[in-house]
């Protein structure tokens, strides 16, 4: 998993309370053998005027104007600006794969649904919760100044605007350590690396045919 | 202090690491891969940058998606006609070759079912802990091997590192004294075990299979019985390595080479319960009691000796097994039938990853050789488990027997046991299947499955109906 420590991008305001995991990622398209490739289809329903279809080519598609990413002043964006209940829904982990394939590496929100919650961890996705009054903040912030761009200091844990305004946020110990370090299960796993190298080591004097080569 | 059973002495030689939380990390020796749990987790891999911690601990083959007909099989992966299937084994051929891993691919004639498989050419080996994404994993504990199923999560967990997050599960012995009457096989044996502990009798533990009746089976029947360990809630299913182990093991293509097989054997002898081994629980059945099986529902506990009245809702006195016997009365219309006799057949299907390798063919063969599948029957099937089960059945004459009898000779792979190929039931047919899993869809929407021994099956598609098979042939 890729490391979380600081990171500076643009914002956007997505000002719709209880978005659900549908909306984030259609049904239609969890059918894939990946994981990857989500990020044209995030917000699907949302974002284009047609009803998009798996494997289709969405360049040429109808865009919604009125949806707030496809607005010029908010491309590339990489922090999302949310309202309550985000997440909800069905416990696809395409979601939090589908905002990462789009580029999204945090998302601030006044609250979170539990699943959707745990899943952007495990995907190297920070999930912010910040007070009702401080996202409204920077909801304003964000609509009234073009390229408004906020840093958010995991290690710190801070939220920080271009004026230098701080906003802290809480975040649990082990997950925080976790995604400082990049570590999903297998990360974790890994840093036992020696004790599992020792492992093989001892077991390869005691059966070594465990150990032969498998080829055609 | 008591001795250890063989799921103990498993467990402690693959331990690397031990958690305060009672996790642990095992080490896993083999993982089996297939088409359908694994892309995921190789595009995991990619994603993070990551490599298989040891390629040679992986062995890939595709089988649930492959199409079972010689025609869809000519031209390979190419050939296959549903545009998903075609994907996910296009995936497993592709991610074996980036990352190395050796497959049999659907033009290699040792592909199989995965469980078929890997004890076919030895890379299943007693003492090993064995994974797959797929939960009849319980089969390859047959050869006295810790193996289970497991999730995508997991199969990435396991490519990456070579190790589980796992708990210790408790200990159970089913033992299964005296001998077996003529044709009760090892899936009669399993059948009513599952029908004596129910389908979650075995939750949260390891089941070890023994006496007599166990010991005394081939290899085959003691995988078909592991097999099943899963329906009877365990992920996990054991039996201890004997002579029979050994002899099996001996001159497959994977087995340890001349120069370690001495050595091996040594250690493979340890694999059997201490004397003084202490179990959490022990059921123990009579084999004399045990009589071939039908299941007559939509969960494999819903079996019954094949002349036994069909248990009526009416008279279960739980009010929640009551219901889930109408339930199942209903989904598998059994109303004015009284026993399994009166129910008309419409398909049979021999095969899947308990039931299709070479001797139980052989079961089915004896059953219908210079006899004709009643005309009833709209479609019997064979379908071998493995390239090479398929070329010794061919040598031995086998298929000839089948295709004159009037049962269809395929191509191997799951097929019928899950309808994830064309090979399906349609809505209200009731069907004779040697696979392991008689739920609700399970074979083709609104299809009826009925569970029974490879013998059985083929003595119901010569009959139309289910009969003891002892009627029709004499063993
Ligand atoms: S034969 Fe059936 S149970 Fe066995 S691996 Fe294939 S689908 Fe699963």
């Amino acid at each position: 998993m890729r490391p979380f420590t600081v990171h500076t991008g643009v914002a956007a305001p997505l000002d719709l309370a209880n978005v659900d995991t549908d909306m984030i990622i259609p049904k239609q398209f969890l059918k894939s053998i990946k994981r990857t490739g989500f990020g044209k289809n995030l917000f699907d329903e949302l974002r284009y005027e047609d009803e998009g279809q798996p494997d289709q080519d969405c360049e040429g598609r109808p865009l919604r104007e009125d949806f707030v990413l496809n607005q010029t002043r908010y491309q590339g964006t990489s922090v999302l600006l949310a309202r309550n209940n985000f997440g909800c829904g069905s416990s696809r982990e395409h979601a939090p794969w589908a905002l990462d394939d789009y580029g999204i590496r945090a998302v601030i929100a006044p609250s979170f649904a539990d699943i959707f919650f745990n899943n952007c961890f495990k995907n190297g996705l920070l999930p912010i919760v910040l007070d009702e009054e401080e996202v409204d903040e920077l909801f304003k912030a964000v609509e009234s100044t073009e390229g408004y761009e906020l840093t958010v200091d995991l290690d710190a844990q801070i939220v920080k605007t271009p004026e230098g305004k701080e906003y802290s946020f809480l975040v649990d110990s082990f997950r925080k350590h976790c995604l400082l370090n990049g570590l999903d299960d297998i990360g974790l796993t890994l840093q036992e690396a020696d004790s599992i190298k020792a492992y093989e080591e001892k077991r390869i004097q005691q059966a070594p045919w465990l150990f032969a080569e498998r080829t055609l | 202090m008591a001795g250890k059973t063989l799921y103990d002495k498993l467990w402690n030689s693959h331990l690397v690491q031990q958690r305060n939380d009672g996790s642990a990390l095992i080490y896993i020796d083999l993982q089996l891969l297939h088409e359908v749990t694994s892309p995921q987790a190789f595009e995991g891999l990619r994603l993070a940058g990551r490599k298989p911690w040891r390629t040679s601990a992986s062995l890939a083959t595709p089988d649930h998606n492959v199409p079972t007909t010689a025609e869809e099989r000519k031209s390979g992966v190419n050939g296959i006609e549903d545009p998903v299937s075609k994907i996910q084994v296009t995936t497993l051929d592709e991610n074996c070759d980036e990352f190395g891993i050796t497959e049999f691919n659907m033009m290699d004639v040792r592909q199989g079912i995965v469980h078929v498989v890997g004890p076919e050419q030895g890379a299943t080996l007693p003492g090993m802990t064995v994974v797959c994404g797929d939960s009849h994993t319980s089969t390859h504990g047959a050869f006295g091997a810790l193996a289970h199923g497991i999730g995508t999560s997991e199969v990435e967990h396991v490519l990456a590192t070579q190790c589980l997050v796992a708990k210790k599960m408790r200990n159970m012995l089913v033992r299964v004294d005296g001998q077996l009457s003529p044709w009760v096989t090892a899936k009669d044996v399993v059948l009513a075990i599952i029908g004596k502990i129910g389908t979650a009798g075995g939750t949260g533990f390891a089941i070890e299979f023994g006496g007599e009746a166990i010991q005394s089976l081939s290899m085959e029947g003691r995988m078909t019985v592991c097999n099943m360990a899963i329906e009877a809630g365990a992920r996990v299913g054991l039996i201890a390595v004997d002579d029979t182990t050994i002899d099996y093991v001996k001159g497959r293509p994977y087995a340890p080479k001349p120069e370690q097989w001495d050595m091996a054997v040594e250690s493979w002898k340890e694999l059997v319960s201490d004397d003084d081994a202490e179990f959490d629980e022990v059921v123990v059945l009579q084999a004399k009691d045990i009589k071939p099986q039908v299941t007559w529902g939509t969960s494999p506990e819903m079996v019954i000796p094949v002349d036994d009245f069909i248990p009526k809702p009416e008279d279960q006195q739980d009010p929640v097994q009551r219901e889930g016997y109408a339930r199942a009365w209903k989904y598998m219309g059994l109303e004015g039938k009284e026993k399994l006799s009166d129910i008309t057949l419409d398909k049979v299907f021999i095969g899947s990853c308990t039931n299709s390798r070479i001797e139980d063919l052989r079961a089915a063969a004896d059953v219908v050789k210079g006899r004709k599948v009643a005309n009833t029957i709209k479609e019997a099937i064979v379908v071998p488990g493995s390239g090479l089960v398929k070329a010794q059945a061919e040598d031995e004459g086998l298929d000839k027997i089948f295709t004159e009898a009037g049962l269809q000779w395929r191509e191997p792979g799951c097929s019928m046991c899950l309808a994830m190929n064309a090979d399906k039931l349609g809505a209200g047919e009731h069907c004779a299947s040697t696979s392991n899993r008689n739920f609700e869809g399970r074979q083709g929407f609104g299809g009826r499955t009925h569970l029974v021994s490879p013998a059985m099956a083929a003595a119901a598609a010569i009959a139309g109906h289910f009969i003891d098979v002892n009627e029709l042939v004499k063993h």
